[in-house]
């Protein structure tokens, strides 16, 4: 992919460096030159919201570890602590707990524009596995980090998903009671949950790392789905993208800055300013709203084991997607049946979300029992078949044409 | 085209959220009444006589049984709180009996400073429970640790709105709440039964009288008035720097729009070479 | 033609630095928040208020040794050879040239109040001890008198004072 100017040190410093680390040759090929597809939508700029959340969430953590005390007696009055004494600590405890929340926004938009526009597809599969194993990642952190205050949802939240491991066939037992390094949740628990939640971040950064060399390798895919053919297809990253990927991100933060500063605690639960009782649970426990569909998918079925099945394979079949959907086409643009089925899945995943938060009673999981089914049904038949039956509409024969349908670009696009 | 996903996307929803969205209220608890509150929306501010007065309510009421052991005296005097001068403050912790441990090693009492926290009624939970027959709740984060559903839309619409007075709401209801049972209501020994409470079974009996408290501002000393009054002050006991947030807040959100806006233009600007 | 395209690259110039310059304000603000959250907090800097001690327990030739604001502070009830050992000392001789009667309040000449950290490299000197009967710091070898100055060893200065006041001749404030 050439056309671009390549890294040309400007000075003797430069220079000398160039020749024995030649790591400002590596950021100008990687973030300066190199060539995006011009036709990206605004759904391609939440990588670089992600990175910026993430980046967030590791300053702001590390912060919160120099103010916070993992030990069940002090770890609810340190939390406090922070909110009502640490200098602007309330605002870092807020960006830090609502931050989660944003990364989990961004990260769903992000693997939804995935899926729409077959970002999945031959050659970006490893790509794409390397995400599943990121956003697994963030789910483990997100979960750790949500039990460190220690009030009753931390508690009985650590309670009900470590038990889950209790579903495995022989070990169950012996593997809870590894992870609680004791004979119920208590002080160990929380200790290696504050170890936890803080390194593995930095795994899920060098994930990242893994992430971006891989797109790098095999280029971003674009909202036609077919390969750039011409330096006419492309654009540079700087400064193209990153103002885009800049003004995105300021409006993102306009959102974030909402939830922080007016209603802070609303992704939150009232009861987790209770205090951790492991005498009392709460009537009404439900996890942080983004693992509210695969909850609804742990409740939908009646047998704990089946019911633990479904909650990781819910979440590992996305790592086979590139194999289940069997069409040559990428975009969903020229893919009418499969945006159909596509929206579907998306509205089955809200509505599991929705009934995660309801009780397990009646109505609901009979609800959550349909959709669970389509969710499945959506990866293992669907899409198969769609790629054998499905009639596509007919590709652009480039990216620029898809932009220019008289044929040849406006000629100011060399200038 | 666009059109049929729409739809498809909206019975879809339907299909997941709505059908599966009959009324939840199905336990008979009623939901609180909305009250106005000072504090209330993005430019909301603490009423300072408000917070003196719940204040006096909290001391002269509650704090026989309730602990409220995160706050300070020194928090009576800090900005965006009751606005106490530091002084008052000082002179109230050192009405309060501190323990302590002397110089032979002898438990004792002194009186409080302002670093102080308040003290608690009970040395321990069991104590209190021996004596209450429950554990009054700790008051410091109360407002904060009580909610209600709003049930589906509302509970989306408040995102936006900003409602987030759930609590305060509902501890104002829970002062009301005290009503007779119902007929065939079946009432455990040394309990009471409140409208708005979870399951109608509450351990601690009304707490509040008209003219229990006498207020020196002429607030109208009666249960409504307490319990609103109590409500603020533990409001602003849950999240004392509230005032600094919204502040920062509306400084922040003019900031980041300012700055949308430049970089819209800006790459505007940039793309206008390529369009 | 030119000066067209030059009054628009000007304007162009202009967002670019009203853009680059209102982000570089964002920056700084944010950034003031991550670093004063390592200041002293709400709660010690409440905790470091002044504490009042009373000295009627306290004998001649005794030191106690209190804590305010995390410091030890050494009260050394001074007996006559004491104050007299720390007067008679020519003060221009000193490594750090002080008077004894401004390292004690008027009147209560016998009371010294000193933070007993060393003023070498911080460690905790040891009362009666050393060449002058003071203090003697065991890390590095700084000698003291009785007045709390600096006389052999590697520390820069005399032990320093406390702020403090005597509220009534047996008790004092410090802070």
């Amino acid at each position: 992919m050439s056309g671009h100017a390549t890294y040309q040190p400007q000075n003797a410093f430069m220079k000398w460096m160039e020749r024995r680390l030649p790591i400002a040759g590596l950021v100008y090929s990687s973030f300066v030159a190199y060539p995006t597809p011009r036709n990206l939508n605004y759904w391609w700029t939440f990588g670089g919201i992600l990175s910026f959340m993430l980046g967030a969430q590791i300053i702001t953590g590390i912060i919160l570890a120099m103010h916070y005390t993992p030990h069940v007696d002090l770890a609810f009055k340190s939390v406090e602590g922070i909110m009502r004494d640490v200098n602007y600590g309330w605002l870092i405890r807020y960006l830090h707990s609502n931050g989660a929340s944003m990364f989990f926004v961004a990260v769903y938009i992000h693997i939804a524009r995935g899926m729409y526009y077959g970002s999945y597809k031959e050659p970006r599969e490893v790509l794409w596995i390397l995400g599943v194993i990121i956003y697994l990642l963030m789910m483990a952190t997100g979960f750790m980090g949500y039990v460190l205050p220690w009030g009753q949802m931390s508690y009985w939240g650590a309670v009900v998903i470590t038990n889950l491991f209790g579903a495995i066939p022989v070990v169950g037992d012996s593997v809870v009671a590894w992870l609680w390094g004791g004979y119920s949740v208590g002080n160990p628990t929380l200790n290696r949950f504050f170890s936890l939640h803080y390194v593995l971040p930095f795994a899920i950064a060098g994930v990242v790392v893994l992430h971006i060399w891989a797109l790098h390798v095999v280029g971003q895919n674009n909202p036609t789905g077919i390969d750039p053919k011409s330096d006419k297809d492309t654009v540079a990253f700087t400064p193209y993208a990153t103002i885009k990927d800049g003004f995105v991100m300021v409006c993102f933060c306009l959102l974030y800055a909402w939830f922080v500063f007016y209603v802070p605690n609303y992704l939150g639960h009232a009861d987790n300013y209770i205090p951790a009782n492991p005498a009392v649970t709460p009537t009404h426990i439900v996890p942080e709203w983004y693992y509210l569909p695969f909850y609804a998918i742990l409740r939908a079925i009646p047998n704990k084991l089946l019911g633990v099945a479904a909650l990781g394979g819910s979440i590992v079949i996305l790592a086979f997607l590139p194999w289940l959907d069997t069409s040559k086409v990428r975009s969903a643009r020229y893919r009418p049946l499969y945006r159909q089925f596509f929206w579907m899945y998306i509205a089955t995943v809200i509505g599991l979300g929705y009934l995660g938060s309801q009780p397990p009673e009646g109505i609901y999981v009979i609800a959550a029992r349909i959709l669970t089914i389509y969710y499945f049904g959506f990866f293992i038949i669907v899409l198969p078949l769609l790629g054998m039956f499905e009639k596509t509409k007919p590709l652009p024969n480039s990216i620029s044409e898809s932009i220019f349908p008289a044929g040849a670009p406006a000629s100011k696009a060399k200038a | 085209m666009i059109k049929r996903t729409a739809l498809s996307f909206a019975v879809a929803f339907v299909l997941g959220a709505a059908l599966a969205a009959p009324v939840m209220a199905a336990e008979g608890t009623p939901h609180p009444p909305r009250n106005k509150w000072s504090f209330a929306g993005p430019f909301g501010t603490f009423d300072r006589a408000q917070l003196q007065r719940g204040f006096k309510v909290y001391r002269e009421v509650c704090s026989v049984c309730h602990s409220i052991e995160l706050l300070t005296f020194r928090n009576l005097s800090e900005p965006g709180g009751p606005g106490y001068s530091a002084a008052q403050a000082a002179t109230v912790a050192a009405e309060f009996k501190i323990p302590d441990i002397d110089d032979s090693g002898q438990p004792t009492e002194r009186p409080g400073r302002p670093a102080d926290a308040f003290p608690k009624p009970f040395a321990n939970d069991a104590q209190a429970r021996n004596t209450h027959g429950a554990v009054p709740p700790d008051m410091s984060v109360l407002a904060k640790a009580r909610t209600y559903e709003r049930g589906f839309p509302w509970f989306l619409l408040d995102m936006v709105t900003q409602f987030q007075e759930h609590g305060p709401d509902y501890i104002v209801a829970l002062m009301h709440g005290y009503k007779e049972k119902p007929a065939d209501f079946q009432l455990p020994e040394a309990a009471y039964y409140n409208e708005y409470f979870p399951g109608h079974v509450i351990k601690m009996k009304a707490p509040l009288t008209d003219g229990q408290v006498t207020y020196d501002d002429g607030s109208p000393a009666t249960v409504d008035q307490y319990s609103k009054d109590i409500a603020a002050f533990l409001v602003w006991a849950a999240e004392p720097h509230m005032e600094q947030r919204k502040r920062i807040g509306l400084q922040v959100m003019l900031f980041l729009i300012v700055l949308s806006g430049l970089l819209y233009f800006t790459k505007k600007k940039v793309w206008s070479a390529v369009h | 033609m030119t000066s067209m395209s030059s009054a628009h690259a000007t304007r162009r110039d202009f967002l670019y630095i009203a853009t680059g310059a209102v982000a570089a304000v964002g920056a700084a603000a944010v950034a003031w928040p991550l670093i004063h959250q390592m200041n002293p907090d709400a709660s010690t800097i409440a905790a470091g208020a002044p504490i009042e001690i009373d000295l009627t327990p306290v004998a001649e030739g005794q030191v106690i040794k209190v804590f305010w604001r995390g410091k030890p502070i050494f009260i050394n009830h001074r007996s006559k050879k004491e104050i007299d050992a720390a007067r008679n000392v020519n003060v221009a001789s000193l490594p750090d040239p002080q008077a004894d009667a401004d390292r004690v309040k008027q009147g209560h000449e016998q009371w010294l109040v000193l933070i007993g950290i060393c003023t070498h490299l911080g460690c905790i000197p040891i009362a009666h001890q050393g060449e002058y009967d003071g203090f003697f710091c065991p890390c590095h070898g700084s000698v003291y008198d009785t007045s709390g100055r600096i006389r052999q060893g590697p520390a820069p200065a005399n032990l320093p004072l406390p702020p403090y006041a005597f509220v009534s001749d047996t008790k004092i404030k410090i802070g």
